[in-house]
């Protein structure tokens, strides 16, 4: 097991191992680099990586250039999951057959996906990864949207969202489904870690990241990725987004441990109430005209008794 | 380490068997596969060979072939010999992964026992798995018996993972009609059939930690075209070269000649079929009991059906009067792949062929030398009128009223 790297402060941190290129083609604000530069500074082992179709890949991956100082692949949309598990399985046969090149060196795994790539096509993909025990971690750049290919809805898109393909209208207030909640699902498959992970909340990030680089077997890691383009807000405005995320606990940051035992990691202070969040976002402007008032209600009752719900879990460290 | 087997020189194995026994030969480092009749017990027998000390790589079983092709991606990439198997269904369900695993220049190979596809479901051999995948850019051998599905593995392997070629390459047989189908094959023992492959020479190896790799880009109008180009361009000019010689290699060692496209009896044929898989062995039967009655007919067996080998395939036939193209699978509203294949190859050549289309054996259902004969005998009206004496494409085989077109 390799030293877990430590960090002293966020300007350390955040240019202590550059592997993520800043010479990328994503939007000016998009968290996504944010989040994949604090995953990859996490640690100083060297990673394996890989990426699903979507704005990650297109943006740092254009022949004949790439935003990667370590090895990395994308296939398909549905299949970065099982890209890197098959390059683990690798590293095991060559391990046990002595042919690794540098045989000391012990590389993490990493996927990265988005929501759409996660929670929809490659759903599949990941469940028997985590099934089969592979010793990777999956992220989830989670903007609740197929951001790349213009704002459709996903799995992930939460309800009231408007997106380009449940738009709201005269007689729609746009999604009409509740987010999918892919942490107990992973948690259901036994995972030994599962974490939801914020980029404004970098040391919660960077504590749970490393724990996940710890342990043996699939980790799953939720990160909420505010997108400035199809969530619509400002580009610097990011990292407040973020906040008001977790401080109205829309976006509540906690772990599960060996698929059942579950910690709150971060309590606010001052609890928001969730229409700060939502009316600070383009996407949910609609839902503050009159007559979808009834959708602001239901969202903050589902999230008070989703918290509720997370508090009576951990209280019974189950 | 693994265990070594011992072989006898002899040994009775079907396609499935042979297939399982040159890839533990080999010594994969990974297999990511997913089960599917026929193809299922080269599967079960490559677990089996794991269970019991045999092979010494990493077996993954996944859930799907989408998958088990996505999962040796990765594999391949990361930089190992790699190897699957599937039929059918499995085999289109992969067929997004396979353009990937060739674009992105993996020597993996693929164990395709062919199979026809849905609907209606079926479970037994035709081509159209085999037809679905010939532009995908991989190296397709096709075995039409059990020793066959042997060799072409190693040889597969040997011209796959040639650093000037670097492509994939599937290995086809017969669903049942040769991988259920128990026939003696010809083993190589363990270190014979390894060396010729030889130890796999990783190239540009995601797990090499010191050269980081990026495997998988994106490339629009500026560089697509290109990319595309340079894989076209290799499997036209650098393939065959390393198939002839990996033929040639494997000739010296065990006797058994390959050859591009195989021939019977074509040097003064009037008449010849062309054909794959296990067709082309009925064929050459009912050429010879024809010979005996002295009726000039051959047979043209495709030994490598990608990349298609135009100038042999010219070659064997420029003189041949009347081909019959024998296709095994629903050419679904137009001729046959291989009369396409036959023509395009034909058509700039100085002696006129006059070139028929036969659709045969969807789904399983035999091709007997009774039909054969009916095929060579319209063959020959063909060739001594110079002119189609019969519409353009027949069925054969099929239940009710002859069926024909153009």
């Amino acid at each position: 097991m390799s030293e877990i790297k430590k960090i002293k402060n966020l300007k350390e941190f955040s240019t202590s191992a550059d592997r993520f290129e800043g010479a990328n083609l994503l939007c000016p604000g998009c968290a996504h680099s944010i989040i994949v530069r604090e995953i990859l500074n996490a640690t100083n082992d060297d990673l394996i990586l890989s990426a699903s179709t979507g704005c990650l890949e297109v943006c740092t991956a254009v022949y004949p250039y790439t935003s990667w100082d370590a090895s990395w692949i994308h296939i398909g949309f549905e299949n970065g999951s099982t890209a890197v598990a098959g390059a683990e399985a690798m590293y095991k046969a060559l391990k046990r057959k002595g042919r690794l090149k540098q045989p000391d060196r012990e590389p993490k795994f990493v996927a990265f996906g988005g929501d759409g790539a996660s929670y929809d096509i490659g759903f599949q993909w990941i469940s028997g990864c985590f099934e089969r025990g592979h010793n990777m971690m999956y992220v989830v750049l989670d903007n609740e949207v197929y951001a790349n290919t213009g704002g459709q809805r996903s799995s992930s898109t939460p309800i009231g969202a408007s997106t380009t393909t449940a738009p709201a209208g005269r007689v729609s207030y746009g999604e009409k489904m509740n987010k999918k909640d892919m942490l107990a699902i992973m948690a259901a498959h036994g995972s030994p870690y599962v974490a939801q992970v914020a980029p404004n909340k970098w040391k919660d990030m960077i504590k749970k990241i490393q724990h996940g680089f710890q342990v043996e077997g699939p980790v799953f890691i939720n990160a909420m990725s505010a997108c400035t383009t199809e969530w619509k807000f400002a580009p610097e405005d990011t990292i407040a987004i973020s906040d008001l995320a977790t401080d109205s606990l829309v976006f509540p940051l906690y772990e599960i441990i060996d698929g059942t035992k579950l910690n709150i990691t971060y309590r606010p202070k001052n609890v928001i109430p969730v229409k700060d969040y939502l009316g600070a976002q383009g996407r949910f402007k609609h839902l503050f005209k009159p007559e979808n008032k009834h959708i602001l209600d239901e969202w903050q009752e589902r999230i008070d008794k989703q918290w509720e719900y997370l508090q009576r879990r951990e209280e019974a460290s189950v | 380490m693994a265990e070594k087997m011992e072989l006898r020189d002899i040994e009775v194995w079907d396609g499935n068997m042979a297939a399982s026994q040159a890839m533990r030969q080999v010594q994969i480092d990974v297999v990511a596969a997913y089960p599917i009749t026929p193809s299922t017990p080269i599967v079960e027998n490559y677990g089996s060979f794991l269970a019991n000390g045999y092979v010494d790589g990493e077996f993954v079983m996944v859930e799907s072939e989408h998958a088990a092709m996505s999962g040796c991606v990765g594999a391949s990439a990361a930089g190992g010999r790699v190897a699957t198997a599937t039929s059918s269904q499995g085999f289109a369900l992969m067929v997004e992964v396979l353009y990937q695993a060739s674009g992105m220049r993996l020597p993996i190979v693929l164990n395709v026992v062919n199979r026809a596809l849905a609907a209606p479901l079926n479970v037994n051999g035709d081509h159209s798995d085999m037809y679905l995948g010939r532009d995908s850019g991989w190296i397709q051998f096709d075995a039409y018996n059990p020793q066959e599905a042997y060799d072409l593995n190693f040889i597969a392997f040997k011209v796959a993972e040639d650093h000037d070629v670097r492509l994939p390459a599937m290995v086809h047989q017969d669903g049942f009609m040769t991988s259920h189908t128990a026939q003696g094959v010809h083993t190589l023992d363990d270190d014979t059939a390894y060396n010729f492959v030889g130890e796999f020479q990783p190239m540009n190896d995601m797990l090499d930690l010191d050269n980081p790799v990026t495997h998988g880009v994106q490339t629009e109008e500026d560089w697509h075209f290109e990319h595309k180009a340079r894989q076209h361009n290799d499997l036209m000019t650098k393939v065959f070269p390393k198939i002839e010689a990996a033929f040639d290699a494997f000739e010296k060692l065990t006797g058994r000649r390959y050859n591009l496209v195989e021939t019977y009896n074509v040097e003064d044929a009037d008449a010849v079929v062309v054909c794959m898989g296990t067709s082309v062995e009925t064929a050459v039967e009912v050429s010879k009991e024809l010979r005996a009655e002295g009726k000039k007919v051959g047979v043209v067996g495709i030994r490598v059906f990608r990349p298609w080998p135009f100038e042999a395939i010219r070659d064997a036939l420029k003189d041949v009067k009347a081909i019959g193209a024998l296709d095994r699978s629903s050419p679904n509203g137009t001729v046959g792949a291989l009369f396409n294949e036959l023509a395009g190859t034909l058509i700039n050549g100085d002696t006129k062929n006059v070139l028929s289309n036969y659709v045969y054996g969807l789904g399983g259902r035999d091709l007997t030398k009774a039909h054969l004969r009916e095929i060579f005998g319209e063959l020959l009206a063909n060739a001594e009128a110079g002119a189609l004496t019969t519409p353009t494409q027949q069925f054969v085989g099929l239940r009710g009223p002859k069926l024909s077109f153009l």
